[in-house]
């Protein structure tokens, strides 16, 4: 999340999409209903009729991955109601300062680029097709001509950043501003309404009251969770809602943000400390095959993260944090403290700090969940390690994942509980005396039986205690890895092996005294992560004091400041005073946030000009007597206008160019979101491309063009296979319940939970329900191309029948809780686990899964 | 001063972290269910489930809503279960009513009696259970379970003249912003509920009784009339047991003055 749960409640407007928040997020409720007895309006817009849309005061349906459609008309909505004002009708109803100075809206693109409606394929300049089939990516980008015309001093359209326009003829036909237009007014209500289902007057309701969020000093928050992500475009779903917030001016104000509402309590710290395989600890770049030295390493981050100064605006210097200083970069600094916690005294000036023992990935291979299972399936992967997972469960495909473990030599599971995945060996359909891994479930300690931090969605790094010893032999993860290690580095020191270094020599000393004599200590790991000085041993208090000669460790720089000079950990703080301006709802001395305590990022863009807030009944920080007030100001420097030319910081610290980015030149797909369909489409036709759908497994511009395609393929068996609409009618979907989280294991074991949601269910409407003849109640089988599970069959208002194009769809929902083992089990033998029904494909960035759209039939058994 | 909860309709999720909450603070094992088609569960209130969350859905033109409401033990101040008590085990300690189970025997009266059907009495025990407003909790200065679980604020625990305050405003508020047909339940029936409802339309739409009648006495004797006729001899240990709750009122009124 940009801003934190309690930061809800100062919202006027409030869009949950891709999000069931009530539900899935429960706690995030008290603050939504803060906000609405402040006045504020909730809009859901869902497939589903949920338990979030119960509380709505507007309720949207939309087919399911149809996101970008749906928000890229409410962006047409804006910019066309932009231009119809007149500029200084415009400067009321929408912050045209923010728009004009705080994002790249006034930028001038290369020449050469051209979108989906310039070249009438669905695709942007610079397209190639891949011919390498599945496994893989249907295509690539060479994104050269999305770049700024000037790449090093984009210049700016005057008549943007002075608000002088009146059509859009008046703009240069490369600024930003008008390409967007360009782009977005295909995407018309009509247009809206023909491909998600939502009828027109609800979209333009929706439209309205979230514009209402632009005005200066108003504020609109974005929920959103997996049903935005998991898709195979996620990634443009939600640069689709950085465009319309920056647009509404909503970053960095309270209130606003694109706020990511993370499923389990840890995900963004899993997030910061990069259980990823792209990035390392605090976001600095993953290390590529080429890279041979720090030096290159380098060189590619000075590439991606240089110092770009925009021309014309009113702030004239870029921080572009990760290249601040020139001369000795932060990122150098960041990257050499990392290998310095990691390699201790052994990293040395004269070795690059053991930057040779970093793992690297090559140009081609993919790390990522879909595709390390591919390479089990091929036996490429002969061991795993599964910790706090349960992909027999979770994983897509899940019957070809499972397929996948049998290929594994061994396989060690860490859990509370014997898991889908630890019990796959002797599943129903498995011969066990065919099966040759050898599998180890280590007993995990749960989170009230061990100390540590977990960091939740606001990026509070929160400290929890120990109430109760672990049972039996269960240890905690840090204890079990620790022990591992250990023991690892005693063998490769003893035995040898392939790049033995990079384990013997890494500095690894967390036990200390008492419990932790010898177990690792939670404590002392967080001191490293915060960092500290190399040779006397004193916590840094902030990521400015990290040094780049190896005098300084820290194992993930954003966290540098969790521990005071005194070497308290900040995390541990319960101060539940409300010192904020106004009393916003900050609260920062209750545990800590990174960065250093910052509680609203980009917050330099909820004040104008002169320092002053936007908002002054909700004021994130404000400029008096030359000092920031109130939250710590995204970089300190004065505000624009007091500052000195050529030291005027723009307020995006983190982007290379200083602003917003309206237009998003880094992504894999195009530098703004294009509708296309997903794998599995009810339509032959992509609505808004024009692009057919002629190639089984994709079609570059009726699908998403760069999207991953899996292939899980043994023993001549293909696992994931492509359904068709004539065969499978429906547009399927998965989703979790208030009562059970995540893969079962915690919930299905407790009688009180399975009390209140005993068995899957499948949902669907009455229509779909009459002419099947299913009644509530009755066993169900929901098929997809890959697999079918048996379900209870709830048949509801809710679910509705979506008119898209000239065709009727209707949606059939099952959750995805439901396994083998534990209290509840399936109704099916293969434990009606609703990832049997989700394909192996991937989003075309992140590779997550296309786990919320696919196609199935329903009927009754 | 009576202390008393709110439930707001327009603020409940429908997560059901109350039935839970109950489950865990009154050391309720859960009940064996299965799914019928609804996502409510257990299917009504039990011996061992004093509180559960009740979905409504409604349709029509194209629109949906979906309410929940807390059912529970709604401690009316005129309450047929007290009144129909043969044993005197159900009393008043302010405004919550409650069951001693030292001193029930199981007859089921009360259950019959409950116009809210809160009350029941099941194997293994026997005797009849019900939500006592954890009075444990209550009166070492916590909420009840239910309401210190819920994480929207949908109930609100306090003085039941505060809570009517808010009650009213609350309701006005809504009538304005979207749902004209906002009401508050349970200021006057049986006398006045300690649970109190927000409900956006008619009760009888939500599994509340329009009109609450307190069970009195009389119906009570007609049970006894009609066990009599079916034999004498089992009706004696009722009219005893009427005796007791007799002389059990009167000490408890001399007591009180």
């Amino acid at each position: 999340m940009t801003n934190h749960w309690i930061d809800i409640r100062n919202s006027d407007r409030i869009m949950i999409i891709g999000s069931n928040a009530a539900e899935n997020h429960p706690i995030s409720f008290k603050w939504v209903t803060v906000a609405k007895e402040r006045g504020a309006k909730l809009i859901s817009v869902d497939p589903r009729f949920t338990r979030t849309s119960s509380k709505a005061d507007i309720y949207a349906p939309m087919r399911s991955g149809t996101d970008i459609t749906f928000i890229g008309g409410m962006i047409r909505y804006i910019l066309d109601d932009m231009q119809k004002l007149s500029p200084m009708e415009r400067t009321q109803k929408y912050n045209m300062t923010y728009l004009t100075q705080y994002t790249n809206a006034a930028l001038i693109v290369n020449s050469s680029y051209q979108g989906p409606a310039d070249t009438g394929t669905g695709l942007f300049s610079g397209y190639t097709a891949s011919t390498n089939g599945a496994p893989g990516r249907l295509g690539e980008y060479d994104k050269s001509t999305w770049q700024y015309a000037d790449t090093s001093t984009p210049a700016s359209d005057a008549a943007v950043v002075n608000n002088t326009w009146t059509k859009w003829d008046d703009l240069d036909p490369k600024c930003v501003l008008r390409l967007l237009w360009e782009h977005f007014s295909r995407y018309t209500p009509e247009k809206v309404e023909e491909i998600t289902g939502c009828p027109q007057a609800d979209f333009l309701t929706v439209c309205q009251t979230y514009a209402e969020s632009g005005a200066p000093g108003k504020a609109g928050t974005i929920m959103y969770a997996m049903g935005t992500t998991q898709h195979t475009y996620g990634t443009q779903n939600i640069r689709g809602y950085a465009i319309l917030q920056l647009l509404l001016g909503n970053i960095g104000v309270a209130g606003g943000g694109i706020n990511a509402l993370r499923g389990t309590s840890n995900v963004q710290g899993s997030t910061d400390m990069l259980l990823l395989y792209h990035l390392l600890p605090g976001y600095l770049y993953m290390v590529n095959h080429n890279e041979k030295t720090l030096a290159d390493y380098l060189a590619t981050a000075k590439a991606g993260r240089g110092i770009v100064t925009p021309q014309g605006l009113a702030g004239d210097k870029s921080a572009a944090w990760w290249w601040y200083n020139d001369a000795d970069p932060n990122s150098k600094k960041y990257i050499v403290s990392l290998l310095k916690a990691w390699y201790g005294d052994n990293a040395t000036a004269a070795n690059e700090f053991c930057f040779s023992y970093l793992p690297k990935k090559t140009s081609t291979d993919d790390y990522s969940h879909i595709a390390i299972f591919e390479a089990v399936a091929k036996g490429i992967i002969k061991g795993m390690m599964v910790w706090g997972q349960n992909p027999a469960v979770g994983g897509p495909d899940a019957m070809g994942e499972r397929k996948a473990l049998e290929k594994l030599d061994w396989l060690v599971v860490s859990d509370l509980f014997e898991t889908e995945t630890a019990a796959f060996w002797y599943r129903h359909g498995a011969n066990p005396s065919s099966i040759n891994t050898e599998v180890f479930l280590l007993p995990a300690a749960c989170s009230y039986e061990k100390q540590g931090s977990i960091s939740n969605s606001g990026r509070w790094a929160q400290w929890r205690w120990k109430a109760i010893d672990p049972i039996g032999q269960a240890k905690p993860d840090l204890a079990i890895i620790d022990e591992l290690t250990l023991k690892l580095k005693d063998l490769y020191a003893s035995e040898g092996g392939p790049h033995a270094e990079a384990i013997t020599k890494l500095f690894w000393d967390y036990h200390t005294s008492g419990e932790y004599a010898d177990e690792a200590d939670p404590n002392a790991v967080a001191k490293e992560i915060n960092g500290y000085d190399w040779s006397t041993g004193v916590a840094l208090t902030s990521f400015g004091d990290l040094k780049s000669d190896g005098s300084t460790c820290s194992g993930n720089w954003l966290y540098c400041g969790m521990f005071d000079a005194d070497g308290n950990n900040k995390a541990k703080q319960h101060d539940p005073v409300d010192s904020s301006l106004n009393q916003i709802g900050l609260y920062s001395g209750w545990t800590w946030c990174w960065p250093i305590n910052r509680r609203i990022i980009y917050n330099r863009a909820s004040v104008d000009l002169d320092g002053k807030p936007w908002d002054s009944e909700h004021p994130v920080i404000s400029r008096e007597g030359g000092k920031w007030l109130g939250d710590i100001a995204d970089g300190g420097w004065p505000a624009i206008n007091e500052a000195a030319p050529g030291s005027k910081f723009l307020p995006f610290i983190m982007h290379k160019e200083g602003v917003g980015h309206l237009w998003g030149p880094g992504r894999a797909e195009g530098p703004l979101p294009e509708a296309y369909e997903p794998w599995e489409s009810p339509l032959s036709m992509n609505l808004m491309t024009g692009v057919a759908n002629t190639q089984a497994n994709g079609t570059p511009g009726f699908n998403d063009p760069c999207c991953y395609i899996g292939k899980l393929e043994m023993d001549g068996d293909i696992w994931n296979e492509q359904g068709t609409p004539d065969v499978y009618p429906c547009v399927g979907t998965t989703y979790r319940l208030t009562e059970h989280w995540q893969a079962g294991q915690m919930t299905r074991n407790l009688p009180w939970l399975v009390e209140l949601q005993p068995q899957p269910i499948a949902e669907l409407g009455e229509e779909l329900a009459a002419e099947k003849g299913i009644k509530g109640g009755d066993i169900v089988r929901v098929t997809t191309a890959r697999g079918y599970v048996d379900a209870v069959a709830i048949v509801t208002k809710r679910f509705k029948r979506l008119k898209i194009g000239s065709k009727w769809v209707d949606h059939v929902g099952v959750p995805w809780h439901w396994g083998y083992t534990g209290l509840s089990t399936g109704i099916s033998p293969n434990g009606s686990s609703g990832n049997i029904l989700t394909p192996h494909v991937g989003d075309a960035n992140t590779t997550i899964p296309e786990y919320k759209t696919f196609l199935c039939k329903i009927e009754k058994v | 001063m009576a202390k008393a909860a709110l439930v707001d309709f327009s603020k409940c999720t429908g997560c059901r972290g109350c039935q839970v909450a109950c489950k865990s603070w009154n050391d309720h094992l859960a009940e064996e269910t299965q799914n019928e088609g609804t996502y409510e569960n257990p299917p009504e209130l039990s011996a061992s489930t004093w509180t559960r969350i009740e979905f409504y859905e409604f349709g029509n033109n194209g629109e949906v809503q979906w309410y929940f409401r807390k059912a529970q033990c709604m401690h009316c101040t005129n309450a047929s279960c007290e009144a129909v008590c043969p044993s005197g085990a159900i009393s008043h300690q302010g405004g919550v009513v409650i069951i001693d189970q030292d001193i029930c025997i199981g007859c089921g009266y009360c259950v019959m009696a409950c116009p809210f059907d809160a009350v029941h009495n099941e194997p293994p025990r026997g005797t009849a259970r019900k939500c006592w407003f954890c009075m444990d909790r209550v009166s070492n200065g916590y909420e009840p379970a239910c309401v210190s679980t819920c994480p929207t604020g949908a109930i609100k625990f306090g003085e039941r003249a505060e809570l009517l305050t808010i009650a009213h405003a609350r309701v006005n508020s809504l009538k304005s912003n979207g749902h004209p047909n906002a009401r508050l339940y349970g200021e006057n029936e049986m006398g006045g509920l300690q649970w109190l409802y927000i409900i956006d339309g008619r009760p009888s739409e939500f599994g509340l009784p329009e009109s609450p009648q307190l069970a009195t006495h009389a119906l009570a004797s007609q049970w006894v009339g009609g066990i009599i006729t079916a034999g004498v001899l089992a009706a004696i240990p009722f009219w005893l047991l009427f005796r007791r709750r007799r002389e059990l009122e009167e000490s408890s009124r001399v007591g009180g003055e």
